[in-house]
This record gives structure tokens, C-alpha cells and sequence, in this order.
């Protein structure tokens, strides 16, 4: 499906639309992510928002207040004691939110799946993952390719329900 | 600039009933001796002219497992008896000489003299020999975790017969 902006103008004053694609375009074009960063993913996020790679492009800014913010990638190693400070930082977030997880470690505990006493293997056991994006560290594009993977899940949801 | 064997010579001399043994391992000797006079002797070899061991460069906990080993019914080992060390290395910065001390306390009762007092920077060092093989430093100022969570209960995690718990606040923890 075409986004907004990209759906020719039937007349040049005014544009005719769903409410649903109204608010889904809005969403997904100023996803303002929490600034909030773990381990050497966090490297490649912060590559990923640089100019190079300009994540801006696609409307996310760091926001350093999970008040106002609208995603949450987790991009590093979730130790026990770091999880239960995410999920609070996740549960002062507002509605709508969304998770990317970035990498092994925040996938699956990555490296220390087995002998990791410390470390969570998997961010999904304490709050729901959006997108998953592989990688040791994923590469910036592999995260933008996540992001925008989230922007298509974004495009179809409706009022009604989240996930059509 | 001093050896390592002159200075044993000195402590032994100094402390006969508190330095131990000096085992002449190639690159490293160490010192052993009582953990509850450690920071009778790190002060001494801090300030005492021809010695000014100026910098702790590291300390670090280890866990000698050599006590009875006792496999239980899940097949899982427990240790009993033997001991825990810790290993100081110093440094003089002024006159270039290292040496390396070594104390062991029993697994059961791991009490060790602090040497907060001496060098600043053993506070977290010993925080963290606390945290993962439970050593209790005497007179240190704030002895608590430094890495594990706080309501951490199930133990000290770099111990040999450490075991894992199935879940820490509802979260479960095996992959």
C-alpha cells in the first residue's frame, strides 16, 4: 500500500483520507525512540543516528524522557538487575509504544545463553518485542531495515485493533 | 628498588608469626600471609621508607576449591572445607618495585582484614570480591554488592559449586 504522501491528490486543496491512515502516517513518521542505550549495540545505534546513516531521515530523535517518548530499542546485554529497570522505563512510556530488540543478547541472551548467571536470555520475557533484529552487532543498515519493518507493521494497524 | 625476596626477608622479619611462606614461582612470587594482619603489613609496606608501595594495582578473589567435594542427588557438587583467596598486587610507583600477597580464609568463615583504609581504591575491589565469592572484609566502610542486584539471594556466583536459580523477581533466569 502506498503511504500518504505518496497518494496522488485528487485536488490540490484537499486530501481525502482514513482516519486510520491519518494517525497511522503521523505515528510512523515521528517515531521518537527513549534515549537509552546498553552495550556495543548501543555503538551501532548511535552510528545509526549519525549523520552517516541519519536516522532522523525517518523522524527518530532521542528523547531522554520515557514520557514522551514512542520506541524503545533495547540494543545491548539485559543483565537481571538492568530488566527490571526496563520494564519500569517501558511501563512509564504512553500508549501507543513500541519495541524493537536489537541484537543476540537482547534476543536471546546472545553469547551468555548458557553460562550467563547474570544476564536475562531474551528481552521478550519481560515485555512484548515489536521487531527483532539479528546481528552481533547488527549493522546500522540492519537497523534501519528493522525500523522499517516497524513502520510497516505500524501502517496496517487499525482504531479497532492494534494488528489488523 | 627492592626483589620480592628481600622483601619477604623484611616482613618476616618484621611480622615472624603473621608472613607465612614465600613460594618462588617464575614471574610471580607470592607472600602468603594472615588474612587478619593484612592491613598490618600493607600499612607497613606503604609507608615505611625503602618500600612506599604507593598503588594497589589490583585485588582479586579466587576461588582454591580444594575442599571435600560432595555430590548431591541432582548431580549438582557442593564444596565443603578448604579455602578462599585473595591476591594483592603492589605497586611502587616511585621505585619501580611490585610484589604480590596472597591470603586465604576458610570457605565457611571468608574473613579478611580490609585494606580500604590503606588505599582508596580497594573499596570497590573489595565490593566486588564480596559480591562474587562472599569474602567478609573486616572494618571496610560499606561492605555491600556492587554488581549483582542487591536482593540477590542465591549466593556468590564465581564460586566453584555456585548454582544458578531458576527465577529472580518472577523472571526466569535458564535459557
Amino acid at each position: 500500500m502506498k503511504s500518504l504522501l505518496d497518494q496522488e491528490f485528487t485536488d490540490s486543496n484537499i486530501v481525502i483520507t482514513k482516519v486510520d491512515d491519518l494517525l497511522n502516517w503521523a505515528r510512523l513518521s515521528s517515531l521518537w525512540q527513549l534515549g537509552f542505550g546498553l552495550a556495543c549495540c548501543a555503538i551501532e545505534m548511535m552510528a545509526t543516528s549519525a549523520s552517516h546513516y541519519d536516522f532522523d531521515r525517518f523522524g527518530v530523535i532521542p528523547r531522554p524522557s520515557p514520557r514522551q517518548a514512542d520506541i524503545i530499542i533495547i540494543s545491548g546485554t539485559v543483565t537481571l538487575k538492568m530488566a527490571t529497570r526496563i520494564k519500569r522505563l517501558f511501563e512509564q512510556m504512553a500508549d501507543p509504544k513500541y519495541i524493537i530488540s536489537m541484537g543476540s543478547c537482547s534476543n536471546s541472551g546472545g553469547p551468555y545463553w548458557e553460562h550467563g548467571y547474570h544476564v536475562l536470555k531474551g528481552i521478550d520475557r519481560i515485555i512484548p518485542v515489536d521487531v527483532y533484529v539479528p546481528g552481533c552487532p547488527p549493522r546500522p543498515e540492519a537497523l534501519l531495515e528493522g525500523l522499517l519493518k516497524l513502520q510497516e507493521k505500524i501502517r496496517k494497524e487499525s482504531m479497532v485493533s492494534k494488528t489488523v | 628498588m627492592k626483589t620480592r625476596e628481600e622483601i619477604f626477608n623484611s616482613l618476616k622479619q618484621e611480622f615472624p608469626r603473621d608472613v607465612l611462606e614465600f613460594q618462588n614461582v617464575p614471574v610471580e612470587p607470592v607472600i602468603t600471609v594472615n588474612p587478619l594482619a593484612i592491613n598490618k603489613i600493607c600499612h607497613f609496606l606503604r609507608d615505611v621508607e625503602g618500600f612506599e608501595f604507593d598503588t594497589l594495582m589490583c585485588l582479586s578473589g579466587i576461588d582454591d576449591a580444594n575442599g571435600e567435594k560432595i555430590t548431591e542427588a541432582d548431580g549438582t557438587v557442593t564444596i565443603k572445607g578448604g579455602v578462599l583467596s585473595v591476591y594483592y598486587h603492589l605497586y611502587s610507583i616511585k621505585l619501580n618495585h611490585k610484589v604480590t600477597l596472597k591470603v586465604s580464609a576458610s570457605r565457611e568463615n571468608p574473613e579478611v582484614e580490609s585494606v580500604e583504609s590503606i588505599w582508596k581504591c580497594a573499596d570497590w575491589h573489595e565490593r566486588e570480591a564480596y559480591d562474587m565469592f562472599g569474602f567478609i572484609f573486616l572494618h571496610h566502610p560499606d561492605l555491600r554488592r556492587i554488581l549483582m542486584p542487591y536482593d540477590w539471594e542465591a549466593g556468590y556466583p564465581l564460586r566453584k559449586d555456585y548454582k544458578n536459580p531458576e527465577f529472580y523477581q518472577g523472571i526466569k533466569i535458564p535459557y
